[in-house]
């Protein structure tokens, strides 16, 4: 039997939900990053789920585009996080709260 | 030019008088400004004579011209107020009366007011007795009820204007908003009964409102009648809304000369007489209306009776000439109601005017001696006749003309209003009417042997001086007139010229013939004056009858009488009281609390509201992502479950 | 039950394992080797999905590159561990809250038919078909050329702004290499 594509669906589900409680919950920021990418990554599982599904290569094709501005998206945001970590002298993000209201 | 024009030129006249004055006014002498005004008056007069002569070129039924309406005013659904003018026989001799002796008293005060210390307010009186001349003139012109009401309302604001225009001190203030505020009153009731008449004939133009009169529920048309009625007890001092006159007297002479005795007061007689067909047909009202005017007569007289001030005395002999007024339109006698209205124009204007210049004479005369008097304490006075003789014998005609000795203007008017009742069957009123006619000829003497008899009172009185002849000649015109306006326009009664003049006018049942011969009704009219006059002589002149000791054996009623029958302590009590202590609730609670407590508290919760929506920006980067998480969250439900 | 379904769920486990590790662990290099692994096993997904090219990039990338990335800063702000008490009132009930939520519409949404469209039958012969990293290229570099260029061009610039942004003046970099020599390690 074949994997149903709901199964990988659920995961998908799964995975992303378990990042976005990391972006709630965790204060460093490395930690809240890699729960972003967590999320991204459920989501490309969904893609090349659907794209079997459906019998389509656009979801791959998608995927690898997620996959291409996720890297430069970590680049850049690696690069703030250290430069806001300079000036600021933690890595905490609640430290980060100069808007307040 | 066309008679529309001639028209509407005679009322505009004196609104150009009030422009000039106050768009050039400021560079012109005094002299000039009070002359313009005059002269604006002036040739109102003079046009409307021209009107008159066109009116007399048509046959006596048919002496009514209506201007076409200039422009609609106010439309609103079926209610439609028309600017036009009606010029008939009654608005003829109003128009005539408003503008002659308005100019005469405008000459008169170009020397009254020469003493005001700033030009300014030389100039702002002569804007107002313009401005007073052109709303009274509306009133009289206006061809439907809202004209009328505007002239009304207009003329009781330069009523205001005028008796507080000495503003600076509190008194005078207090007594133009008495009389504006009580006016009001009266007002009132007339704007209800102008509404009445729309709603029940469907349009305010005289002619449709007296054309349908007829076909109109009898109880309505009391209402009707009633309402306006009220409004005129305002307008012209009766019972019980009269108490703003005696007060009006704080404003200039020459004012209660022109307002408060010659015209203002007189346009609730000429409501009435305008709207004859509808007080013809509402016989309620006019039993009403004559009781009214024949009491309030009485009561005026009597507390005319104990005045020692010059021009109180004259405001309550006002009061009641208008009674007399009242009396007549109340039993039909419209044409008599409208001559007496005319020689009582001629003889208190006159007798106000020559109080005036008796007043000026003894402010000369108190000048001299460095005293300061009362100039218009009667009892300060007293042998002015020597000092000044030409103001002396035109008040003596006045006071003739009023007590209606025989043959004076007032004589013969006053007789016919008293005929009428008499012979429409109701003798009460005429007898109510006699008695004060007994008492009005005691008064008027009183005044003049008070002020020009016996020997001076005081060191101002002999040192009195005449008045200027800009003053003086005024008082000759008007003397000529309340002597002899009677003979000529009034005899032989019931059909003198004022009688083929007038009647037409009026279209009313004609009276019942009583049983008694006028000529006999005259007769015991003269004796009646004749005999007034004499007990004052006595009292006054030769002391025979001791007045002060009678007023101490009657003591309780000489008090009543001083104290005007306590009706303004009444009225402030039942009225006044209240009043300001409703104001005084609504501005410190109704106003602090509730209205400014409901603002500011807007502003309060607002305030509140934005403190909490504060809170939620923390700064907090993880509790924004919890509230997009919740979004998110929100949106899934919708699209899973809701949107089917 | 086939090896298939077997296999799946095995990673499966591993996967939600790995996630959960590395969202609640306290050491920051413990995150990202848990990180690592978890990704490892999505790459393992995608094989049995059919999808080789990619599970090949998803290594390459996601955890070769991306992952070395994040060890890097990880290892340059010396990652203390995480203080315990929260300072935000409800933070954390809510977020978990919304999690177990969030997963629980997803898995709802997931067995709506009407959203999710085909329930989920792969044919062998599709996947089979679709595997091929030559049908990928034709449909990646035919239909999607220029989001493929554009892309390119997006990696440039994020080379050029992550040097940017790391630049250092050279006076600071003396300071921070002296503070960076004191900080315990």
């Amino acid at each position: 039997m074949i994997v149903p594509v709901s199964y990988y669906l659920i995961l998908a589900a799964i995975l992303f939900s378990i990042g976005v409680t990391g972006v709630l919950v965790r204060r460093n920021a490395i930690i809240v990053f890699m729960s972003i990418e967590l999320m991204l990554n459920a989501v490309n599982l969904s893609f090349v789920a659907m794209s079997r599904a459906l019998d389509s290569l656009d979801g791959q094709v998608f995927v690898f585009f997620v996959m291409t501005v996720a890297a430069a998206e970590v680049a850049v945001g690696l690069a703030l996080i250290v430069a806001i970590f300079r000036s600021l002298g933690s890595a905490d993000v609640d430290d980060a709260h100069v808007l307040r209201g | 030019m066309t008679t529309e024009a001639l028209l509407w030129t005679t009322l505009l006249l004196p609104l150009a008088g009030v422009v000039l004055n106050i768009a050039v006014g400021r560079s012109l002498s005094r002299r000039a400004v009070g002359w313009l005004a005059s002269g604006a008056v002036g040739a109102a007069f003079l046009v409307g004579l021209v009107a008159v002569g066109r009116l007399l070129a048509l046959p006596a039924e048919e002496r009514v011209y209506l201007t076409p309406p200039l422009y609609t005013w106010a439309v609103a659904g079926g209610f439609e107020v028309p600017v036009q003018l009606l010029f008939d026989q009654l608005s003829a001799l109003m128009v005539l009366v408003v503008t002659g002796v308005g100019f005469l008293i405008h000459v008169y005060s170009i020397g009254y007011m020469a003493g005001e210390p700033a030009d300014y307010d030389f100039r702002r009186y002569f804007v107002y007795l313009n401005l007073f001349i052109f709303s009274m003139l509306l009133l009289v012109l206006g061809a439907n009820f809202v004209l009328l009401y505007v002239g009304w309302e207009l003329v009781g604001l330069c009523s205001y204007l005028l008796i507080s225009f000495w503003y600076t001190d509190p008194q005078n203030a207090a007594a133009g908003r008495k009389a504006f505020v009580v006016n009001r009153v009266g007002d009132f009731a007339f704007a209800l009964g102008i509404f009445l008449i729309w709603s029940v004939f469907g349009s305010v133009v005289y002619q449709d409102v007296f054309e349908a009169a007829h076909s109109v529920a009898p109880a309505v048309l009391t209402a009707i009648t009633l309402l306006l009625f009220v409004g005129c007890t305002g307008k012209s001092a009766q019972l019980p809304l009269y108490v703003w006159l005696p007060d009006a007297m704080a404003g200039p002479t020459p004012v209660s000369a022109l307002i408060h005795a010659a015209t203002m007061v007189t346009a609730g007689v000429y409501l009435i007489a305008r709207a004859s067909p509808l007080f013809d047909a509402a016989t309620t009202t006019s039993a009403v209306v004559a009781w009214v005017g024949v009491l309030t007569a009485l009561f005026a007289a009597t507390i005319a009776l104990v005045q020692v001030d010059i021009k109180r005395m004259l405001a309550y002999s006002t009061i009641s000439q208008l009674g007399y007024m009242f009396l007549g339109v109340g039993v039909g006698a419209y044409t008599a109601a409208i001559f007496h209205l005319l020689t009582h124009a001629f003889f208190k204007a006159l007798l106000f005017l020559g109080a005036g210049s008796v007043m000026h004479a003894m402010e000369h005369g108190a000048h001299h001696t460095g005293e300061h008097v009362n100039p218009q304490d009667m009892r300060l006075m007293g042998g002015l006749w020597s000092r000044a003789r030409w103001t002396g014998m035109t008040f003596l005609v006045g006071a003739a003309a009023l007590a209606g000795l025989p043959l004076t203007s007032g004589f013969f008017s006053k007789d016919e209003i008293l005929a009428g009742a008499f012979l429409s069957g109701r003798t009460l009123l005429y007898g109510v009417g006699a008695l004060t006619a007994l008492l009005t000829a005691f008064y008027s003497f009183r005044q003049f042997f008070l002020v020009f008899a016996g020997e001076p009172r005081s060191e101002a009185a002999r040192h009195a001086e005449e008045s200027p002849p800009v003053m003086l000649v005024p008082l000759g015109v008007l003397a000529v007139l309340a002597l002899g306006a009677g003979l000529v326009l009034g005899w032989p009664p019931e059909q003198g010229l004022i009688h083929g003049w007038l009647e037409p006018a009026f279209e009313v049942a004609p009276k019942a013939e009583g049983a008694a011969n006028p000529l006999t009704l005259l007769l015991v009219s003269s004796v009646i004056a004749l005999a007034g006059a004499g007990l004052a002589y006595l009292a006054y002149v030769q002391r025979t009858i001791d007045v002060v000791a009678l007023s101490a054996r009657f003591q309780p009623l000489y008090r009543l009488l001083w104290n005007k029958y306590y009706v303004d302590e009444l009225y402030g009590l039942l009225f006044v009281r209240p009043f300001f202590a409703l104001a005084r609730f609504l501005a410190d609670v109704v106003d602090k609390l509730v209205i400014d407590g409901a603002v500011n508290g807007v502003a309060t919760v607002t305030a509140g509201v934005h403190a909490l929506a504060r809170r939620l920006q923390t700064g907090y980067v993880r509790a924004y992502a919890l509230s997009m998480v919740l979004g998110a969250l929100l949106v899934l439900a919708y699209l899973t479950y809701l949107a089917q | 039950m086939s090896a298939q379904v077997v296999f799946f769920f095995v990673l499966a486990v591993v996967a939600v394992v790995s996630a959960l590790a590395m969202v609640f662990s306290r050491n920051a290099v413990y995150a990202v080797m848990f990180m690592v692994a978890n990704f490892s096993v999505v790459a393992l997904l995608y094989v049995l999905l059919g999808a080789p090219f990619l599970a090949a990039v998803q290594i390459l990338v996601y955890a070769g590159a991306i992952m070395v990335l994040f060890l890097f800063v990880v290892m340059l702000m010396g990652g203390e561990p995480a203080p315990l008490w929260e300072h935000i009132p409800g933070q954390r009930p809510l977020a978990l809250v919304f999690g177990l939520l969030l997963a629980g519409g997803l898995i709802a949404a997931v067995n709506v038919e009407r959203l999710t469209g085909v329930p989920g039958v792969m044919t062998q012969e599709v996947l089979e078909r679709l595997g091929q990293p030559t049908a990928l290229a034709q449909v990646l570099f035919d239909r999607y050329l220029l989001p493929f260029e554009i892309t390119s061009v997006l990696l440039l610039i994020g080379m050029i702004g992550a040097v940017v942004l790391a630049k250092r003046e050279k006076r600071e970099l003396a300071a921070s290499q002296a503070s960076s020599e004191r900080r315990p390690e």
